[in-house]
């Protein structure tokens, strides 16, 4: 009965990673990709790593089951980070939003954008960091 | 169980070929750096695999380690992505 759950969750944990997979090739942007693949392939891969735990429960194998836990922790923990990471750097280095994105907190945050939507100066600083936080020599 | 391993790890070499399509096609440097961290998550899905097919459990081992090291080297790239130096 319990290999019947685990395999039911390591099934459903593949279709959300080949969902995830589908969305990083599909969407339009960075962003967009980052946000579809991350969240999807986070939950999928935890998933998996669950199933392995009910598996490694019902063989009666600790060392596995009790690996699995705490490989599901880690990657729950890190993989929002290093996204959020990756998509922040992305921002600053200059890459546009998709024409067909409607706002942009960030940029209004920093002040690149004016709240209508039409960048500040477009032509003179591609990347929106002000001047003290250049990278030193 | 081993035709249903099969076909897990089918579905996987299939999302990791769309995420190594997204690497060599990628417009940009961060399209490619978000590629190679799905890449790195799904390589743990494959330990996982590697642990229920051979009943083994060094492979979480592997698994743990690859999670963690992959989140290092993906925040290097998103430090060397923005421009900045890793002491700031």
């Amino acid at each position: 009965m319990i290999e019947l759950i685990a395999q039911v969750i390591i099934g459903v944990g593949l279709a959300f990673d080949l969902f995830g997979c589908i969305g990083l090739v599909r969407l339009p942007d960075v962003y967009n990709r980052v946000q579809a693949a991350t969240k999807c392939v986070t939950l999928g891969t935890c998933m998996i790593l669950v199933g392995t735990f009910l598996h490694a429960v019902g063989v009666g194998d600790g060392a596995m089951g009790s690996k699995a836990l705490l490989c599901a922790l880690f990657v729950l923990l890190t993989s929002p980070v290093a996204a959020h990471a990756i998509a922040r750097g992305a921002y600053r280095s200059g890459v546009r939003l998709w024409e067909g994105s409607v706002v942009d907190r960030y940029g209004e945050a920093l002040g690149a954008i004016h709240p209508k939507g039409e960048r500040a100066e477009p032509a003179e600083s591609p990347r929106p960091v002000a001047a003290s936080e250049e990278p030193k020599p | 169980m081993s035709l249903f391993l099969a076909i897990v790890a089918a579905g996987l070499v299939l999302g990791s070929f769309l995420c190594l399509y997204r690497i060599g096609r990628g417009p940009t440097a961060p399209d490619r750096t978000v590629a190679i961290d799905i890449l790195g998550t799904l390589v743990v899905g494959f330990c996982c695999l590697l642990a229920l097919w051979t009943g083994q459990d060094f492979y979480m081992n592997i698994a743990i380690a690859w999670a963690l090291l992959s989140f290092i080297g993906t925040i290097a790239l998103a430090k060397y992505l923005e421009g900045r130096y890793y002491d700031d």
